[in-house]
């Protein structure tokens, strides 16, 4: 059997565990979807401050929905990984001829699913809402693009966490600082219009803001190829991180010999 | 052979848990780790299968040693470890579909065999419903067909019987005699139950604290042990002095409370036992003639019954 094969039953699985455990997916839709709801009432009228780069505060806090989307379907992740370890069922993987590179993939392909059903959760929620995506139908094929790389970053992350720990439970008590790299970054306001310079430096610093950046360009900008490079570049700099430090952790865990 | 070590040790840290157990296991062969709970049983299946590596010594699988040629020992092998590793969420007919396809079955392949192991282990029935459902008889079931999918020419069972009602047990061990004697495969199962290794082993190896303390097949350990026991219960605790005086001349005394016990020296009979106390017109309660078991052979090498001895030290794997 073909390592596609085995990635292909593996995601087989990967996907009725998620299809079949609804607490998988409607928590990860609904927290951010309610989140930007709350903070786009709550911030609109952010909006006419000069400089703010949209005309709806919702439009402009639509990208960092999908951010915290993927970084609670990274979350879930982990914790399937971890629910794996605790259960045994990664001793029956690793005892059969399948690589754990495969492991790993077949693994994030339910998280990948669990993002994609967001990002079209998240846009139908835009599109009601009136938001006008700037970069049109391309635009939206860009940002699933863009969107999907995130999540796959956080779901190897998520599984670094889930392999480290074997506990689902310690995966799931991550959550909060996912949840502080989101708040810390230019998710609720434009780098450029932060008064406190120490908060300016940590949203400078802060990946989460490159990648919300990139997805809010399409929405609200257009074709901002700067912020899509910086984005698409940290998405794919997290990712490489995220995906060998989760195949070497994944590899020690399960196979020494 | 199908399974060989050499001074396999396995620490966690301060504790040894495996110390330096060597052993050989024949192709065909049913061999019976016997030992209470923290005697090191489940950290030597592990080491054997490729799931922990070993501290010390060495171990060879099908030939092959599992710590070169893990991915190798690991297409021989069938396992099914002591904690039942199913999803819940996944049918019995999924978990089978699955197995199959990852040891390089074809669709249609893993669909046959799946379907002839649910039946051989009686979930045909069941074969669609969710494994969350199943009983704790079902899933040890399952876990064993799982285990037999890719035809394993030696197989790997920790405790399989364990939490299993009668009915249950006696269907596994008929599952894992066919598995030796028709389909010649090795097998190599840990137990705590005496009766299941007297039963269904060819060679018993019995661990404690680490080390194996006795190996042989159960007939030739409790021939070791030597000769039959009688036990006898006073009606008057007033007479207990007197019995012991008179069960003293026919071979070794034990307390066995509220009973004494005589392991009977050779030539000695019960039906002597017997006269003597009436003789001395001892009142008996009950009288029992006891043969000699592999918890007597676990007795006479470590001074503890089988039972309860493993509560000295937990289970480290």
């Amino acid at each position: 059997m073909n390592t596609f094969h085995q990635i292909v039953w593996l995601g087989r699985r990967s996907l009725l565990f998620t299809l079949r455990q609804p607490v998988q997916i409607v928590p990860s839709i609904f927290f951010p979807l309610m989140f930007l709801v709350v903070i786009a009432a709550g911030g609109d009228r952010a909006s006419t401050i000069p400089g703010f780069p949209a005309e709806s505060y919702f439009a402009f806090a639509l990208g960092g929905a999908f951010v915290q989307g993927t970084m609670l379907s990274g979350v879930n992740s982990g914790s399937k990984l971890a629910y794996d370890i605790e259960t045994g069922f990664l001793d029956r993987l690793v005892l059969t001829p399948v690589g754990s590179g495969s492991i790993l993939i077949g693994h994030m392909i339910g998280s990948l699913a669990v993002s994609l059903i967001q990002l079209f959760t998240f846009l139908a929620a835009g599109l009601i809402g009136g938001v006008h995506i700037a970069a049109g139908v391309p635009g939206i094929l860009v940002m699933f693009a863009l969107a999907l790389a995130v999540s796959i970053a956080f779901s190897a992350l998520g599984v670094i966490v889930g392999v480290r720990t074997g506990s689902s439970e310690a995966v799931q008590s991550a959550f909060p600082l996912f949840f502080i790299l989101l708040i810390f970054s230019s998710y609720m306001l434009p780098r450029n219009l932060m008064e406190a310079d120490w908060f300016r430096w940590f949203a400078t610093a802060n990946p989460a803001s490159y990648l919300i950046e990139g997805i809010r360009s399409l929405v609200i900008t257009g074709w901002d190829l700067g912020a899509l490079a910086a984005g698409f570049g940290t998405a794919a700099g997290v990712a490489a991180l995220t995906l060998t430090g989760a195949a070497v952790s994944l590899r020690r865990k399960a196979v020494w010999s | 052979m199908s399974i060989e070590t050499h001074g396999l040790v396995r620490d966690f840290k301060e504790v040894r848990a495996v110390d330096g157990i060597d052993l050989m296991v024949e192709p065909g062969e049913i061999y019976g780790f016997l030992g209470p709970n923290g005697a090191g049983k489940s950290t030597t299946v592990l080491m054997l299968t490729t799931l922990l590596p070993p501290t010390k010594g060495e171990a060879r699988v099908g030939g092959f040693d599992v710590t070169i040629y893990g991915a190798r020992v690991r297409k021989l092998i069938g396992v099914a470890l002591q904690d039942v590793a199913l999803d819940v969420n996944m049918t019995g007919r999924e978990h089978m579909l699955l197995q199959g396809a990852l040891h390089g079955l074809s669709k249609h392949d893993a669909s046959s065999r799946g379907s002839e192991l649910l039946s051989r282990v009686g979930l045909s029935e069941a074969a669609d419903r969710r494994v969350g459902g199943y009983s704790g008889g079902m899933k040890r079931r399952l876990d064993l067909a799982l285990a037999l999918v890719h035809h394993p020419s030696i197989l790997f069972l920790d405790e399989p019987t364990t939490g299993l009602d009668v009915q249950s047990r006696q269907a596994l061990w008929g599952e894992v005699r066919a598995l030796a004697r028709a389909e010649g495969a090795t097998v190599f199962l840990t137990t705590q139950y005496l009766e299941e290794a007297d039963a269904l082993c060819d060679r018993v190896g019995i661990i404690h604290r680490g080390k194996i303390v006795a190996e042989g097949t159960p007939a030739s350990l409790k021939a070791e042990v030597g000769r039959p026991s009688v036990v006898a219960t006073p009606v008057d605790d007033a007479d207990r002095p007197e019995i012991e005086r008179v069960l003293k001349r026919y071979g070794e005394v034990y307390d066995d409370e509220p009973a004494i016990g005589v392991r009977l020296a050779p030539e000695k009979e019960l039906t002597d036992v017997v006269r003597a106390l009436d003789r001395k017109k001892l009142k008996v309660a009950d009288l029992a003639l006891h043969q000699p078991s592999l918890d007597d052979v676990f007795l006479a090498k470590t001074g503890l019954h089988l039972e309860g001895a493993g509560e000295e030290k937990p289970e480290e794997a």
